[in-house]
């Protein structure tokens, strides 16, 4: 089942070879082709306006009110590049080898490989669109280090990279809306895939205004929607965040590759109470100068200022001498639940670290003081030029963290904890980008291919630009260049009347259930025994447990749900449960996954496979292989396994101690 | 808006010069506004200016017209309007040049009769008086008559505070539609805007305010 | 900071669809936490409605980090609420006291038809940009990213402009339900940088052509729109667009 048509030769050649020999599609021939695009995040909307550039008839959905609204518009820190540009030694092979060892060797290396080699591209492409990256004084792109690397690559736009990344994109996508290549159709949400002959040929969209079903046929389509985090409920993904495109996919056929590989991030601001609608992210680019620590004292009760530094205990630099506060995203955030879980947490939940940003003050004042050739300094002096300089680097994240937390970050230490944050699982997909369905693809973040068991910092951007400005324009030209005999379908054949009746009916069940419960509570019960049973550590008994409650809560929701308002009419609450019933789905496969996985690896952490200090134990022998989940039918699943072969990487145990 | 309004606050700046030629009374009382009477004389006789004064008609004309189009327009720009109204960002008086514009027209309606109408057709109230031989209208004499009455003085006095508000507005928004961006520029108009509004209306005030009080004629 | 419970009035907008005419509900929720934030406790109040067999509050909102521009209500007199450079899902509910009623009503623009409730459509913002909001340069030929250094204030002063989040607040905000603000930033972002400079002129003709169309309001300078905008791009961004059309009117060959 599982052909990932990886080209031949050396690694450094596949793509280029790709490139030279995949099959064009001559332009008047492009015009004739249909292409879905679901979803405008960096991938759908990169990929939208590259392949209407290239004259195909592309028709481009989003659930939002507008293409620029979609979840990548979030990220905040950067985006990687193997530039180079600060002579530090970098490099496409270096920038290569970090992603595969940052994701704990079980990423694909051809795919890998690409992603690096496109890297630089994609800074230029933004470039050229107007992105105004930051720039030193000379006028030249500035860089910055993140997680889990040890040069600079790291492109940004203050802590709006993924802000300005996007508009650039959506500025692209309406420049071909202009031109007539591609239709928007905002405020639509794909609800099913229609399949003809085996291929998908065209989408069953709601149009949420309305409340009516539309048909729309494509080529080819290409689900760029996102990943799945929100099945967690809180998480930093967008409230409309969801897997409903995806995992009908995987119903109509689409494998799905290492469902139970999320990323929990560190720094995020910890839940407050029980009305904790969503959660927010505070960069990682704070571990540059933020120290984290917590108290020595369980249970410990004074303010925070109050706590004398030798009693403070700053567990990452402590046990991870080497990288201290700058180590990997699953790492940062194991050892802070480590450190909770035994007591000695923070704030009123004691669920939370503190990130101290004292030192960084002190220390920029002195250096600032030091510049202006000021001496006998009194501290007080001190302290108010280093936030001077601590506010222009951090301002805005900041400002926001005070915001939500009415506490001033300058004064005490933020207090943060890790949240669920992007999942490197998604749709299994072959070096083409396709899914096992002929015809349907899936981009960026909706994919599983690149970041293996854990991403590091600044490259999902990367990689859904990646995808939709440099891959997928070839890839999907190799494969349509076939189907340049086969005209488009009319949406009256019997295939899209069939999928349509489906997608109505569903719907129709759902709103005649009348039940007592609202959505929102649902998929609250579903997050609570997904982050405690699938979250941050897993273990056997846990997630089989977790296994019959999610079915058990997925009975319920199908007998007790209350969807209030009427089918043809906008009802939000309606578009909510479409999505909840499918996280219920997918909640399942995902402890199925992390039950199968019997090993610790990256993002995913069983507690029963750990080395004697606390550290991830992978098993190479037995598991070194793509999870990919063949849906049977309802809780039944076939797991089929692509192996990973390292040809140029050698995995070892990853250290950063 | 911002071109018309520029032009009427350079003629603003030459009546005010103008007329503040009744201040040179207040210096020597044998005076008697003789200054002042010279220069509207020369100010009314010169073709030059009479093509200025058409110019200026023109400009006011445009203006009122180039106002009640956009307020039009902008009034249709939102068909419900919201409960509670958003006063904080905005000057009141930013939000009120239509209506602050209707109180100067309304004023300068009757400022007109009183003084122009009469110089130039119906000669109500008008004297003549000879300097060097030269007989001209005593308008000195006119100012000093309309504004012996304190409720004229009131209703100037107002007119002209109209004006200072919708000058403290024009004048900056003005330079703004012509596209000056720069913040140094900006901050500079900004406050000379203030400075000129206040100059100007100070001016125009003490005017009817100095006869009333006998500080002139 | 001290946390306290609040019981509160909300009076929202409630319209059934665009069509519909629409009217103020008054609803009472209590014990609102100072910790929540605005939204959620919307969401509180929705799931009472749920529960009461009532239909919820229908709004706008997606990210709820300030960055998507999804969300859109105007709170007690000002959009995005009382507090200063913020946007709705942001606002927390430590700006309101115990016993205070919420005026909730939607974006009220001519431009913004209302869709339902709180929600509105802000499509001509999408329009406007298709107008000439891009730089015209397909994938693939684009040279390297050092090769044209910039001027790092020009740089800076382009991302302050791009920092727009599309919300629409300006013309809510603005008496004239002017878009200048969302328009300029867009002018300015592009017209601060040298890959921008080609298509200048026709840039900010068609778009401030295509504004006009979607019947949007001109603009008189009240300076409103700066004001409430949650990422406090600058009205002097407005004097740079009316910069860029005159020079465009002024030097256009045709």
């Amino acid at each position: 089942m599982l052909d990932a048509k990886i080209p031949s030769g050396p690694l450094e050649t596949k793509w280029t070879e790709y490139k030279g020999h995949c099959k064009l599609v001559n332009p008047a021939n492009k015009r004739k082709l249909e292409v879905i695009v679901v979803g405008t995040g960096l991938a759908g909307a990169s990929a939208a306006a590259t392949l209407g550039e290239l004259g195909y008839k592309v028709k481009a959905f989003c659930f939002q009110d507008s293409p620029r609204r979609a979840h990548s518009i979030a990220a905040q820190g950067g985006i990687n590049a193997a530039k180079n540009y600060q002579n530090d030694g970098d490099s496409v092979f270096r920038l290569f080898y970090d992603t595969i060892k940052g994701g704990d060797y079980r990423a694909r290396e051809a795919n890998v490989h690409r992603l690096a080699e496109v890297s630089g591209n994609i800074i230029d492409q933004c470039v050229a669109q107007g992105v105004p990256f930051a720039r030193e004084y000379g006028g030249l792109l500035s860089n910055r280090s993140f997680g889990g690397t040890q040069v600079q690559r790291t492109f940004y736009a203050a802590g709006q990279t993924g802000q300005q990344l996007l508009i650039g994109a959506y500025q692209a996508l309406e420049r071909q809306v202009a031109l007539g290549n591609v239709t928007m159709y905002s405020r639509h949400e794909m609800l099913e895939v229609v399949k003809i002959d085996g291929k998908a040929r065209g989408i069953i969209a709601r149009d949420l205004v309305k409340g009516t079903l539309e048909r729309h046929f494509g080529h080819a389509v290409l689900l760029c929607t996102g990943g799945y985090g929100n099945v967690f409920y809180l998480s930093t993904n967008a409230m409309g965040s969801n897997v409903t495109a995806a995992w009908k996919a995987h119903k109509q056929g689409a494998a799905f590759a290492n469902p139970c590989f999320t990323q929990i991030h560190p720094t995020c601001i910890p839940v407050s109470g029980d009305h904790q609608s969503k959660l927010t992210l505070m960069s990682e680019s704070l571990r540059n100068d933020g120290r984290i620590w917590v108290p020595k004292k369980k249970g410990e009760t004074r303010k925070a200022t109050d706590i004398p530094e030798e009693e403070r205990d700053y567990y990452l630099e402590r046990r991870y001498p080497a990288f201290g506060n700058l180590v990997p995203r699953d790492v940062a955030s194991r050892a802070a639940k480590e450190r909770c879980d035994e007591g000695y947490g923070v704030g009123t939940s004691k669920q939370a670290v503190y990130l101290d940003f004292a030192d960084a003050i002190v220390r920029y004042g002195k250096i600032e003081a030091g510049k202006e050739g000021k001496q006998n300094l009194s501290m007080d002096e001190i302290i108010v030029m280093g936030k001077e300089v601590v506010k222009e680097k951090y301002g805005n994240l900041f400002d926001m963290y005070e915001k939500i937390t009415g506490e001033n970050p300058y004064e005490v230490p933020m207090r943060i904890y890790p949240a669920v944050h992007y999942t490197m699982g998604g749709l299994w997909v072959d070096y083409e980008l396709q899914t096992t369905v002929p015809g349907l693809y899936a981009l960026g973040e909706a994919n599983f291919s690149d970041h293996g068991a854990n991403r590091l910092g600044a490259s999902a951007l990367m990689q859904g630009l990646a995808d939709g400005y440099f891959v997928i324009p070839y890839t999907l030209g190799n494969n349509l260049a076939e189907e340049i005999y086969n005209k488009a379908i009319e949406t009256s054949h019997p295939a899209f009347e069939a999928t349509e009746k489906e997608v109505a009916s569903r719907i129709e069940k759902l709103m005649s259930i009348n039940g007592k419960q609202s959505v929102e509570s649902f998929h609250k019960r579903l997050g609570k025994i997904m982050w405690e049973k699938c979250g941050m550590a897993r273990n056997k008994e846990g997630l089989q447990q977790a296994i019959r409650e999610i079915q058990e809560l997925k009975k319920e929701f199908w007998s007790d749900v209350r969807i209030p308002g009427s089918v043809d009419e906008m009802n939000p609450e309606l578009d909510k449960a479409n999505r909840v019933a499918d996280f219920l789905e997918l909640g399942e496969l995902m402890c199925q996954d992390a039950y199968n996985r019997n090993e610790s690896c990256g993002g995913h952490f069983r507690e029963d496979f750990q080395t004697p200090d606390g550290e991830a134990l992978r098993d190479d022998n037995n598991y070194m292989y793509v999870a990919a989940w063949e849906y049977k039918g309802e809780h039944e699943w076939t797991l089929h396994k692509e192996p990973l072969e390292y040809d140029v990487v050698k995995p070892t145990q990853r250290s950063y101690k | 808006m911002g071109l018309t309004g520029i032009s009427l606050v350079l003629f603003l700046i030459v009546h005010a010069g103008i007329n503040a030629c009744v201040f040179a009374d207040m210096a020597d009382p044998e005076e008697n506004g003789a200054m002042f009477n010279k220069a509207a004389h020369f100010m009314g006789s010169t073709v030059l200016i009479r093509i200025t004064e058409i110019g200026l008609f023109a400009g006011i004309i445009l203006h009122i017209v180039q106002g009640l189009l956009l307020t039009a327009e902008n009034k249709k720009r939102r068909t419900v309007g919201y409960a509670v109204a958003y006063t904080a960002g905005s000057k009141w008086y930013s939000r009120s040049m239509g209506l602050l514009g209707t109180l100067i027209l309304l004023f300068l309606i009757m400022h007109l009769y009183h003084f122009w109408a009469s110089a130039r057709f119906t000669g109500r109230g008008l004297e003549p008086v000879t300097y060097n031989g030269v007989e001209m209208h005593n308008m000195f004499g006119l100012m000093k008559a309309t504004f012996s009455d304190w409720k004229v003085v009131i209703v100037y006095a107002l007119g002209c505070l109209s004006l200072y508000y919708h000058l403290a507005h024009g004048f900056q928004s003005a330079f703004k539609t012509l596209g000056v961006h720069n913040k140094r520029y900006n901050a500079m108009l900004s406050s000379l805007g203030y400075g000129f509004s206040a100059v100007i209306t100070i001016v125009f005030i003490l005017m009817p305010l100095s006869f009333v009080l006998g500080w002139v004629g | 900071m001290e946390h306290y419970n609040m019981n509160l009035t909300v009076k929202v907008w409630r319209q059934k669809n665009s069509r519909a005419q629409g009217n103020f509900e008054s609803y009472s929720v209590k014990n609102i936490s100072s910790e929540m934030s605005f939204l959620e406790m919307i969401d509180v109040l929705n799931e009472e409605l749920i529960v009461e067999g009532k239909e919820p509050i229908a709004f706008d909102h997606d990210c709820r980090e300030g960055i998507c521009g999804q969300c859109s209500m105007y709170i007690n007199g000002k959009p995005h609420g009382p507090w200063q450079a913020n946007t709705t899902c942001q606002l927390h509910m430590r700006a309101f006291k115990d016993g205070d009623t919420i005026v909730v009503e939607p974006w009220r623009s001519a431009a913004f038809p209302v869709i339902k409730d709180l929600m509105v459509d802000r499509s001509a913002f999408d329009r406007i940009v298709q107008a000439g909001g891009f730089v015209s340069v397909n994938t693939g030929n684009a040279v390297d990213g050092n090769s044209i250094p910039i001027n790092k204030d020009a740089a800076d002063a382009s991302f302050a402009a791009a920092m727009c989040i599309g919300c629409g607040a300006c013309v809510a905000a603005c008496k004239n339900s002017s878009a200048m603000l969302f328009l300029s930033a867009k002018v300015a972002h592009l017209a601060l940088l040298p890959q921008g400079d080609p298509e200048r002129k026709s840039r900010v003709m068609n778009m401030v052509a295509q504004m006009d169309k979607e019947g949007f309001g001109a603009c008189t300078n009240t300076g409103a729109c700066e004001a409430t905008c949650p990422k406090e791009i600058s009205i002097s961004n407005i004097a740079r667009l009316n910069h860029e059309y005159l020079r465009a009117g002024l030097t256009a060959e045709k």
